[in-house]
């Protein structure tokens, strides 16, 4: 490798300033003052214990789960459903329905949640935590898709030609050859899509009816100063628990990839 | 091997529709939907016949219309330009100068921001550079001045180093991606002809990687012009850019005519400028040929 001091040093600063504010979190999430600013004040844990005694708070973070696990699951579900179509199956129109299903992620989100309501409200469908999680599916399809694809096609089409002659229909080898096979991906595609619905605002804010979600939630909270210390707790456990998602999701693709022989090409997206 | 190849688009077809149905009836007939209502009468709360341009040529008579769209583009061609070039010498030196063996760390290093709560880390920026935030108070406190410098009441660069650091993930991947694809014999070779390593820079590896760069400029600039959450917070509401008018018009005004014009209207000049950077990168890549 060549010397570069230059731009290691600018890679250094670039990685401060994109982790500059989630240091800050812990900082501040147990520094013994209700104003955030330095100096510092001493150690204290109480915004945590602030924060575990707010029952809005508990309400948002089981609505959240809710709609991330069940979100996760259908997104990934039909993620499934393309990415074996997409890599395994040569049919007239793939260019346009892969297209139709990855719109999302080039069409500002404000769009997608507006016509989605536009559309509810005159069906008169009445907003819940069921209409969010249809709004999110939407979204974290193409993500699922994505990662999907990608550990389809890493297989070995030869492994299912194999099971085929040795008398197994179609869906015995899908179920027994391919599923296990793809199944890191299938996992990282759920940890990923899981962790966007987590965090995901606009579709919670508007196709919500109300009810308490997480993101929603710290968005208001961080209107009064008095509560940002227990959200800046709240946000170092929320960033925990986003960094042992990410490792975990990030140990199945490479799990994956080793499984079926293949090379090692970087991270997501 | 016709029949074969039928039952082939039909078992494609099959396993595709669940999907696919999900995206008809939950995008693309809302997206129409969007695009009808724009041409119908609308009111507060009421929407109906006659078809209209009437929704459009107000967006043309009320200067606030314009000055929001034009803002909104000022904000997100400004963090586009930002992170695309803060976004380059990282790639660059993920690419050329780290070990094929850790540049999955390093890529999951640079991700990792990416994945924690949008609002959170839109928040934090608002306490970072408040008034007598974390900014002033630290350099208050370390003697570099003296009166708060309260970065937050300038709206527009609040949100400008937001979205900014929001989206910096996003513009230094398709740039590792194209830069891991030039071809480094290439590189030699420039340099064995006599070129100087900055001379090999700008004439061989720029060109190769720009169709990364304008995937970068795409991804970061489209999702940017549709933020709700940053002019929410950060400019306090006071600086709305596009997304915030659609949903005043929405939900507040409840015109929704009116509204759904201005996002069709927003998808319109989205999708202008970003045909604009994938012709110039056809341009480019044309006169390479």
């Amino acid at each position: 490798m060549k010397k570069a001091p230059f731009l290691g040093g600018y890679a250094i600063l670039y990685l401060l300033f994109l982790y500059g504010p989630i240091i800050i979190l812990p900082l501040f999430a147990f520094n013994d003052g209700r104003i955030v600013a330095f100096p510092l004040n001493g150690f204290t844990t109480r915004w945590f214990t602030e924060m575990f005694a707010d029952a809005q708070l508990k309400k948002a973070l089981l609505n959240s789960l809710t709609i991330a696990l069940s979100s996760a699951t259908l997104a990934t579900v039909l993620g499934v459903f393309a990415a074996r179509a997409t890599v395994r199956y040569r049919w007239p129109g793939k260019p346009a329905a892969l297209g139709l299903i990855m719109v999302p992620l080039v069409l500002p989100e404000m769009i997608v949640a507006m016509a989605l309501l536009v559309v509810l409200l005159s069906i008169g469908i009445p907003l819940s935590i069921f209409t969010i999680i249809l709004g999110h599916v939407l979204i974290c399809m193409p993500f699922a898709v994505a990662i999907l694809t990608s550990a389809f096609q890493s297989l070995d089409r030869s492994l299912e030609e194999a099971s085929l002659d040795l008398g197994e229909t179609q869906w015995s080898t899908f179920r027994l050859i391919v599923l296990p096979l793809v199944m890191p991906g299938i996992l990282s595609s759920f940890l990923i899509t899981f962790t966007i619905s987590i965090d995901e605002f606009i579709i919670s804010n508007f196709l919500g009816s109300g009810q308490p979600i997480l993101s929603v939630y710290i968005f208001g909270q961080f209107r009064f100063p008095a509560k940002v210390p227990s959200m800046l707790a709240l946000g170092t456990l929320l960033v925990l628990f986003s960094i042992c998602m990410l490792a975990i999701a990030e140990y199945f693709r490479r799990r994956g990839i080793a499984k079926t022989g293949g090379k090692d090409t970087g991270g997501f997206l | 091997m016709a029949s074969s190849q039928g039952k082939e688009a039909r078992t494609g077809w099959l396993l595709i529709s669940p999907p696919a149905i999900y995206a008809l009836l939950l995008l693309a007939a809302p997206l129409a939907t969007v695009l009808i209502y724009s041409v119908l009468t609308g009111g507060r709360g009421e929407i109906g016949l006659p078809f209209t341009l009437s929704n459009f040529a107000e967006l043309f008579q009320k200067p606030i219309y314009q000055s929001v769209m034009l803002r909104s583009l000022y904000v997100s061609l400004a963090v586009t330009f930002v992170t695309v070039v803060l976004a380059y010498p990282i790639a660059y030196f993920v690419s050329f100068h780290v070990s094929p063996s850790k540049k999955a760390l390093w890529l999951f290093l640079i991700t990792i921001p990416f994945w924690t709560s949008y609002v959170i880390r839109v928040a934090l920026w608002r306490t970072i550079l408040g008034y007598e935030g974390i900014v002033d108070s630290a350099l208050i406190n370390i003697g570099v001045i003296n009166e708060p410098l309260n970065i937050l009441s300038n709206g527009m660069l609040s949100m400008i180093i937001t979205l900014s650091h929001a989206y910096a993930p996003f513009a230094v991947l398709p740039i590792f991606v194209s830069l891991e694809k030039v071809d480094r014999s290439l590189l030699e070779a420039g340099q064995d002809l006599g070129e100087s390593r900055l001379m090999t820079f700008i004439r061989v590896t720029l060109p190769l990687t720009m169709p990364g760069v304008i995937a970068a400029v795409l991804i970061v600039f489209i999702p940017t012009v549709g933020d709700y959450v940053t002019p929410e917070l950060i400019g306090g509401g006071k600086v709305p850019l596009i997304a915030n008018l659609i949903e005043s018009q929405m939900l507040k005004i409840r015109d929704q005519a009116q509204g759904s014009a201005i996002a069709v209207a927003a998808m319109f000049v989205v999708g202008m400028v970003s045909l604009v950077f994938v012709l110039l990168n056809r341009r480019f890549l044309g006169g390479q040929k």
